[in-house]
């Protein structure tokens, strides 16, 4: 699984860090989505799926 | 806007007007009329205060689609935008505004509201949520929990949030409780409106000389950096004790009134301790009792095809994210109000780039609030019927005025 951010596009809702703490976090001066993982393990999948599909400003891409 | 009754079967070509009304004895519920044209589907032509005739979107996944799409605008001073109430003009916050701008000031105030900095507020947040219980244990009975306690927390916790000092919150909730009531002058709402701006003001030039760990003096650094004005910093201070004021103290209020009427759901969060029980909780509840009520207002910069029907540039949208919550194709059994399911996906923040800033803070709140209430006062009961509670129907954020209660 890959994952993709956009931190243009991002708004900071934070809702990526409570969907999946190990693979997103925020930037400590605006909150934009820092990416810690860009290959989260399988076990992780539905987690990150959920954070791209709360994202508010779709600013994440998931690939398989 | 008026507050009569939709006509039982309107004229055939006549939009009906919005916003529509509950259904007497459903009042935690969206107005049946809401119900039926989800249940028909494509979006269809509604009557504002003003005779204009915006579209209104039901289903869920329509509004998701419009709010995130890129020629929509939330610009409010725009020929069409189907404002809830006559925009008289002067100085709008950048909730009201499109990128590049909206991003540019929304990201001016988007640090304090990190998931790790609301984590670390969560302390705080408790001992607020246990001193105003103690108070209200010390107190009278019945009480109105309203003025008690669904009030006080979220001023409070602003205060927090801002760097306001202790010894000024009396003055700040006087004031804060001034701005949203319904029984003072529109003269005495300005006075304190004027009251919390000139204090803020004077609180930021007191940062800039003894910065502290908060918003007012994060704030004071983009003065320095010349990106805002003192003047534009006060009146984003009083914006966000606006949003987050009322807000979340109807959930507090109504979210309380929802589990007294339904004791099985009451008694997860009164007998349990599970974080993740109560974070799935609040959830639910924003899902479930959706207290933006009037929807989101938008405007098409150009012509979008949503649910097989054209909307064109220039014309007004509504997403009405209250019935949008109860969509059968996103929530399974949507009227029934289970602390237990998966309400993540809801709309109750709204969706899209203006959805809620203070989400992280109002959800950590609201988590305090609801996992120590009612195991504090495990015997907590209304004090009138549900028939005699008044709700906010006309408010721009549903709630109730008063409840009372007792133990």
């Amino acid at each position: 699984m890959k994952v993709i951010v956009d931190q243009d596009k991002c708004v900071a809702s934070g809702q990526c860090v409570v969907a999946a703490a190990d693979v997103f976090d925020q930037r400590d001066e605006d909150g934009v989505v820092v990416l810690l993982d860009p290959a989260p393990s399988e076990e992780l999948a539905d987690d990150v799926r959920h954070a791209a599909a709360v994202c508010p400003a779709l600013a994440i891409v998931v690939e398989d | 806007m008026t507050s009569t009754f939709p006509a039982t079967g309107e004229r055939s070509g006549e939009a009906p007007e919005f916003p529509m009304t509950r259904a007497a004895g459903c009042p935690f519920d969206p107005p049946p009329q809401l119900r039926a044209m989800q249940e028909q589907g494509p979006p269809a032509r509604v009557r504002l205060w003003d005779g204009t005739t915006p579209w209104l979107v039901t289903r869920y996944a329509e509004q998701r689609a419009v709010l995130s799409d890129p020629h929509v605008s939330s610009d409010v001073t725009l020929p069409g935008y189907p404002s809830p109430a006559k925009y008289t003009g002067g100085a709008i916050s950048f909730i009201l505004m499109d990128d590049p701008e909206h991003a540019r000031l929304r990201r001016m105030v988007t640090a304090p509201f990190t998931i790790k900095r609301i984590e670390a507020m969560r302390p705080a947040v408790q001992a607020i949520v246990d001193r105003l219980i103690d108070d209200l244990l010390a107190g009278p009975k019945p009480v109105d929990l309203v003025e008690a306690f669904a009030l006080p927390v979220p001023s409070l916790v602003i205060c927090e949030l801002l760097g306001v000092p202790y010894r000024d919150h009396d003055f700040f909730q006087a004031n804060s409780k001034n701005l949203i009531s319904r029984t003072v002058s529109a003269e005495e709402r300005g006075a304190a409106h004027a009251a919390l701006t000139g204090y803020l003001d004077d609180l930021l030039g007191k940062k800039i000389a003894e910065p502290g760990d908060d918003l007012l003096t994060r704030l004071t650094q983009q003065i320095d950096k010349g990106e805002l004005t003192r003047e534009q910093a006060a009146s984003m201070g009083v914006l966000l004790l606006l949003a987050g004021h009322e807000t979340t103290a109807n959930m507090i209020a109504l979210g309380t009134l929802a589990l007294l009427e339904h004791p099985d759901q009451l008694a997860l969060l009164r007998d349990g301790d599970d974080p993740k029980l109560v974070a799935g909780a609040v959830e639910e509840l924003l899902r479930y009792l959706n207290i933006t009520h009037n929807g989101r207002r938008r405007l098409a910069l150009a012509d979008i095809e949503i649910g097989g029907r054209v909307i064109r540039a220039g014309e007004g949208i509504i997403l009405a994210n209250d019935v949008g919550n109860r969509d059968p194709e996103a929530f399974a059994d949507p009227d029934r109000l289970d602390l237990r399911r998966d309400a993540r996906h809801h709309v109750a923040f709204g969706f899209g780039v203006h959805q809620c800033l203070g989400q992280p803070l109002a959800r950590m709140e609201l988590q305090v609030v609801y996992s120590t209430l009612y195991r504090r006062i495990p015997t907590l009961t209304a004090a009138a019927g549900i028939d005699e509670i008044p709700f906010k129907h006309d408010g721009s954020v549903y709630g109730v005025y008063e409840l009372p209660v007792t133990w």
